[in-house]
């Protein structure tokens, strides 16, 4: 699927700041095989000071933007042509979750896709003895890790109402399960959660959402804002899957990757430290429309 | 033979009457067979030239010298930080030199090999790859910094400035307890430590062969200054600030080895550069050493809660602009788990083992390890494993295996089998045993020794001394200085006479020179409202004390003197219900605030002086005192202290750029309190006393009298407290301080606006000049405190911000 991707993000402050700073992450990634990103632009106002870019430790596009003028409200927008491709999927087995310790005490990388980066603690995550009995009665212990992700993933969809008015974006992902409300965030930290509780590496993926759905089928819950979803790491045959909780599905074309990390501290699209007293607003505007192509096939996930 | 001589065995022998070591447990200043050990010889003969009291005398020397240098162990207890006296151990701990040589080697080695784990940490991970280490221990620990991982630092070292906690063990072995690599505190109270020891013996310090500690400090100054890449950019000192557990040492620091110190707001990060805000606008700086956890240094890329770091700083890191010691990131280095698997690192990467092996260690993330840890329970401390404190600074999430009760086992073991990857089993140790002084005797008592070094150009260079941590129960396993430990001089003594060259002047010529003459924003500001602060209490106590005065005088409470200086001082916010306004306190604590701030910048003896202040205050507050005649006396001696403080800060402090925000901020409040106190007293209706009133407010009673007899008129108390330019009290004397302090700091600073305030300033005095006594009135002197607010305003938004 071939897309044009428009997004901007704003935030409004209640006064005068003086300075800022801020890491942006909202380039698209370039992913061998699944994701190729052509003609972005990002553009900023007011005008920035410095601006320079570097990619994290993930292999996510960081901007760094620094304000040194009195402003009231800052934008940063991006466009792009962003290509999804449906990965070829042999039948990889997935390994089984009695297994995982094992396996997972072999590995003796650090590198960025390391599942070692995704267990335990980490800023946003607190993997729980709750989670962990709540995967537990939906799944035997020696399913398959790919089964775990699914039946976690559609129990979560069944259980939890999408409610943008409950939950902020610092909220605790304990909070937001015992309410079992929230938005992709927190049920992407929630299920991050209970995967490591069990065992399962397990990161966060911020993104995008087509926006219309294709004919016939239902509009997806988060496209007109930024969206996040799950990847999970099923041992060394299979490896990272990506699921999205919030739309009980395993990530295809429909989903956009901006950027990886282990929970929503790493891959925040807006990072900063304001000299304001006076609070802030953010909007969001998201826009996903496939790009007309007579050969185009549309492959839904 | 001669009596002196008997006497002094016998003294030797009382000294020694309690003397007990542990058996099996080594014992510093006793052999196995109970014989003094030779390098404690000529030190313990000289203690037995003296008797309790005179020793009782000597030690007194020391904690004075402690007391009046500012020295105190501040601690925190819930959520209230206290100070007490430095818990100073009189009796020094005693090395041998040949000793010390085999220690440094050994600790050298170590540094080194620490080095290069950081080097592998930050770079290629090799030692992931080759399973020396676990890539899950690593990946979980908060300290290993995702950002930094493939940034070489500067200079080409994450490690220029380490610490080791080592012990001696039961077969007389050295140990390391604990590796310091994040911001190692600790090597400016080994300095005043020495200072104090060595007041205490002073007849015997000069020749006891004591290996002197300034080179150190030398080498680690130059060290730092020639890490810079620019003559003109500064080397800081960043610390946490004043509220830290160690902001005296930090500020001690400073100011011995004459390097700025910033906190994170003092800092700015542009185009990628660090610079620091001074009152002169931003300035260079190339090098931090930072006393600051890794994690609070940048809130941008690191903790974003963090609210006193740099913005921006990691990004410098990255590209090379500054040289951070030690570098970000160096913090894994500390953690608990490491110590399990250096032994393997060294044989790998250094080809041979530790030296000095390190307190044995086992991770329970893996099952043999796990295994060991429980079945040797009750000799295992168990904690944290990231954890970067140190076993023996025992807080609750440790274990001690000893202490277990039967559901305590099943309850650790359960621990160990379900969170091993989190935890460490240590194995206990017992420490030998130094001599400290208590009640009248020598008694033997746990101690570990806190070692410095630093990277010259030459290698490691470390510090000969240090200082120990010396136990409160003679068997103990537990040093926490927290506990109510206390802390002991460490005398490296040699068998030849020592270099005895003091402080910084050993090859002064060759020495990299500090770039001077900056003032943080920060610190002008702290600087400018001590000064505020100080002579607004000041203002408030003469004013009391005048009330109280009246009061112990007045027939009654309802004289109309009395009614007007009551609404004058509710009227400023001085509360007349009690015989210490609240204001007042509150304006004391300000300063007092202010002055820790710039602690760095002020004498140990004007530092004394404000906690005088404090002290007098505490004091007077905790005896409620009377109103009348009782407040008046005590605001009398609180006047003094204050004026004891101001003296000091006004004669002893270098006439530069701190000086004059200092003057400026007396001479600024004292415009503005003096003309409000004037409007008032002065009034059309003021009662009869008023003008007498204002006198003395101003401090002007006696001038008055010499110059225009004993009756005061308005004319006469206007000329004198307004217009009289040979009145350090008068406003136009303010006026004209004010002027001359802000010249120069409009000319050097150039800051944009500095030339208009000057200008201002300039109207201001000269309009006032022209007046005559006559025009001296209440509404005159209102317009005249509106305006110089309005200089105060804009000084602090040109200057201090």
């Amino acid at each position: 699927m071939l897309y044009d991707l428009k997004l901007s993000i704003a935030y409004r402050y209640g006064g005068m700041v003086l300075t800022g700073r801020h890491l942006l992450h909202l380039w698209p990634l370039d992913l061998p095989v699944v994701q190729s990103v052509t003609g972005q632009v990002l553009t900023v106002s007011p005008e920035p000071a410095e601006r320079s870019g570097f990619r994290d430790f993930f292999g996510n596009w960081t901007s760094e933007v620094v304000f040194s003028e009195a402003h009231q409200r800052f934008e940063a927008s991006l466009t792009a042509r962003v290509e999804r491709h449906m990965k070829p999927r042999p039948q990889l087995v997935s390994a089984n979750l009695e297994t995982m310790p094992n396996i997972l005490s072999g590995i003796r990388n650090l590198t960025p896709d390391s599942p070692l980066h995704f267990l335990g603690t980490t800023p946003r995550i607190r993997p729980n003895f709750v989670l962990q009995d709540y995967v537990r009665d939906l799944v035997p212990l020696d399913a398959s890790t790919r089964h775990v992700v699914h039946r976690l993933g559609e129990r979560l969809h069944e259980e939890m109402t999408f409610d943008p008015s409950a939950t902020s974006v610092d909220t605790r992902h304990e909070d937001a399960f015992a309410a079992r409300k929230g938005v992709c965030q927190d049920f992407s930290h929630i299920m991050i959660a209970a995967l490591r509780s069990v065992g399962i590496p397990s990161g966060y993926v911020s993104g995008c959402l087509r926006t219309e759905p294709p004919p016939g089928k239902p509009r997806l819950e988060g496209a007109d804002a930024m969206h996040a979803w799950v990847r999970a790491w099923c041992g060394p045959e299979l490896g990272w899957i990506e699921y999205d909780p919030t739309n009980a599905c395993e990530v295809a074309t429909n989903h956009i990757v901006i950027a990886y990390g282990r929970d929503y501290s790493d891959v925040s699209p807006v990072k900063g430290v304001l000299k304001s007293a006076s609070g802030q607003a953010g909007s969001q505007a998201v826009d996903v429309v496939p790009v007309e192509q007579e050969t185009q096939d549309a492959v839904l996930g | 033979m001669s009596r002196p001589r008997k006497a002094a065995e016998e003294t030797l022998f009382r000294l020694l009457a309690l003397y007990k070591p542990v058996p099996g447990v080594p014992d510093e200043l006793l052999d196995a067979d109970g014989r003094i050990r030779p390098v404690w010889q000529n030190f313990i003969s000289h203690l037995s030239e003296h008797d309790p009291d005179m020793l009782r005398q000597m030690f007194s020397r020391g904690d004075a010298y402690l007391r009046n240098s500012g020295v105190f162990l501040r601690q925190y207890t819930e959520d209230r930080a206290t100070e007490r006296p430095w818990p100073l151990s009189h009796i020094p701990v005693l090395i041998d030199a040949k000793e010390w040589e085999d220690i440094s080697g050994s600790l050298k080695q170590r540094a080194d090999l620490l080095e290069a784990v950081a080097a592998d940490l930050y770079g290629p991970n090799q030692l992931v790859a080759d399973g020396a280490l676990p890539g899950r221990l690593i990946a979980q620990s908060p300290e290993w910094i995702r950002s930094l991982v493939g940034v070489k630092p500067r200079g080409g070292y994450h490690l220029n400035f380490v610490a080791f906690e080592i012990s001696r063990g039961p077969d007389g072995r050295w140990w390391v307890l604990n590796d310091r690599t994040q911001a190692p505190s600790g090597a400016g109270y080994a300095l005043e430590t020495r200072v104090a020891t060595s007041r205490i013996f002073a007849e015997h310090y000069a020749d006891a062969k004591v290996h002197r500690l300034s080179g150190f400090f030398s080498e680690f100054r130059t060290a730092l200054l020639n890490m810079r890449t620019s003559q003109d950019a500064h080397v800081a000192i960043l610390t946490p600030g004043p509220f830290s557990e160690t902001y005296f040492e930090q500020s001690y620091i400073a100011r011995y080895l004459g390097l700025l110190l910033v906190e994170g707001e003092d800092l700015t990060v542009q185009q990628g550069k660090v610079f620091v805000r001074t009152v002169s606008g931003l300035q260079p700086v190339d090098v931090l050493w930072r006393r600051l956890d890794t994690l609070y240094a940048d809130p941008l890329e690191l903790d974003e809660a963090s609210q006193i770091g740099t913005a921006g700083l990691v990004g410098a890191v990255r590209r090379s602009n500054v040289s951070v010691v030690n570098a970000l990131g160096a913090g894994i280095l500390e953690s608990r788990a490491l110590l399990a698997f250096l032994p393997r690192i060294s044989r790998r990467l250094a080809g041979k083992p530790l030296e000095i092996p390190n307190i044995a260690t086992w991770w329970c993330g893996q099952p043999a390890e796990r295994e060991h840890v429980v079945s040797r329970l009750e000799n295992m401390l168990i904690g944290p494993a990231l954890s970067t404190r140190q076993m023996f600074d025992p807080d609750e999430s440790t274990i001690m295996g000893s202490q277990l009760r039967r559901q305590g086992v099943d309850f650790a073991k359960r621990l160990i089998d379900t969170e091993g990857e989190l935890l460490v089993g240590q194995e206990t140790v017992s420490f030998s045993t130094s001599p400290a002084w208590v009640g009248d005797a020598l008694v033997p008592r746990p101690m570990s020794l806190r070692v410095f070094m630093v990277r010259t150009a030459d290698g490691w260079c470390v510090m000969p001394g240090g200082f120990a941590r010396i136990g409160i129960e003679t068997n103990s396993n537990v040093l926490s200085m927290q506990a109510g430990s206390s802390v002991a001089d460490v005398w490296i003594v040699s068998d030849e006479p020592v270099d005895t060259v003091t402080r910084l002047a050993s090859g002064q010529a060759k020495a990299p020179r500090a770039k001077q003459g900056a003032l943080p924003s920060k610190a002008a500001e702290n600087l400018y409202w001590l000064a505020r602060y100080m002579e607004r209490a000041e203002g408030f106590t003469r004013l009391n004390r005048a009330r109280h005065e009246r009061l112990a005088e007045a027939a009654s409470p309802q004289s109309p003197l009395l009614v007007h200086l009551t609404r004058y001082c509710t009227f400023i916010g001085l509360d007349t219900q009690v015989s210490i306004p609240p204001a007042l306190e509150g304006t004391i604590r300000s300063a007092l605030r202010a002055a820790e701030s710039v602690r760095d910048r002020l004498s140990p003896d004007g530092w004394a002086a404000i906690n005088q202040l404090s002290d007098r205050l505490d004091d007077a507050l905790a005896h409620n005192v009377a109103p009348g005649d009782g407040a008046a006396q005590e605001m009398g001696v609180l006047l003094r202290q204050s004026s004891a403080f101001t003296g000091l800060l006004q004669d002893n402090m270098y006439r530069f750029t701190e000086w004059r925000f200092l003057s400026l901020g007396r001479s600024l409040e004292r415009l503005m309190s003096l003309s409000s106190a004037l409007a008032s007293f002065l009034a059309d209706d003021a009662p009869l006393g008023s003008l007498d009133l204002a006198l003395e407010y101003a401090d002007s009673s006696i001038s008055h009298r010499r110059r225009y007899g004993f009756q005061p008129s308005r004319p006469s108390v206007a000329e004198l407290t307004a217009l009289d330019e040979l009145n350090p009290r008068s406003l136009i004397f303010h006026l004209r301080e004010l002027e001359m302090q802000m010249h120069p700091l409009a000319d050097l600073m150039k800051a944009d606006g500095s030339g208009e305030l000057l200008g201002d300033c300039t109207a201001l005095r000269e309009a006032f000049e022209a007046l005559s006594p006559e025009d001296i009135d209440s509404v005159y002197l209102a317009g005249f405190r509106n305006k110089v607010a309005a200089i105060s305003d804009s000084l602090t938004r040109i200057f201090m911000s």
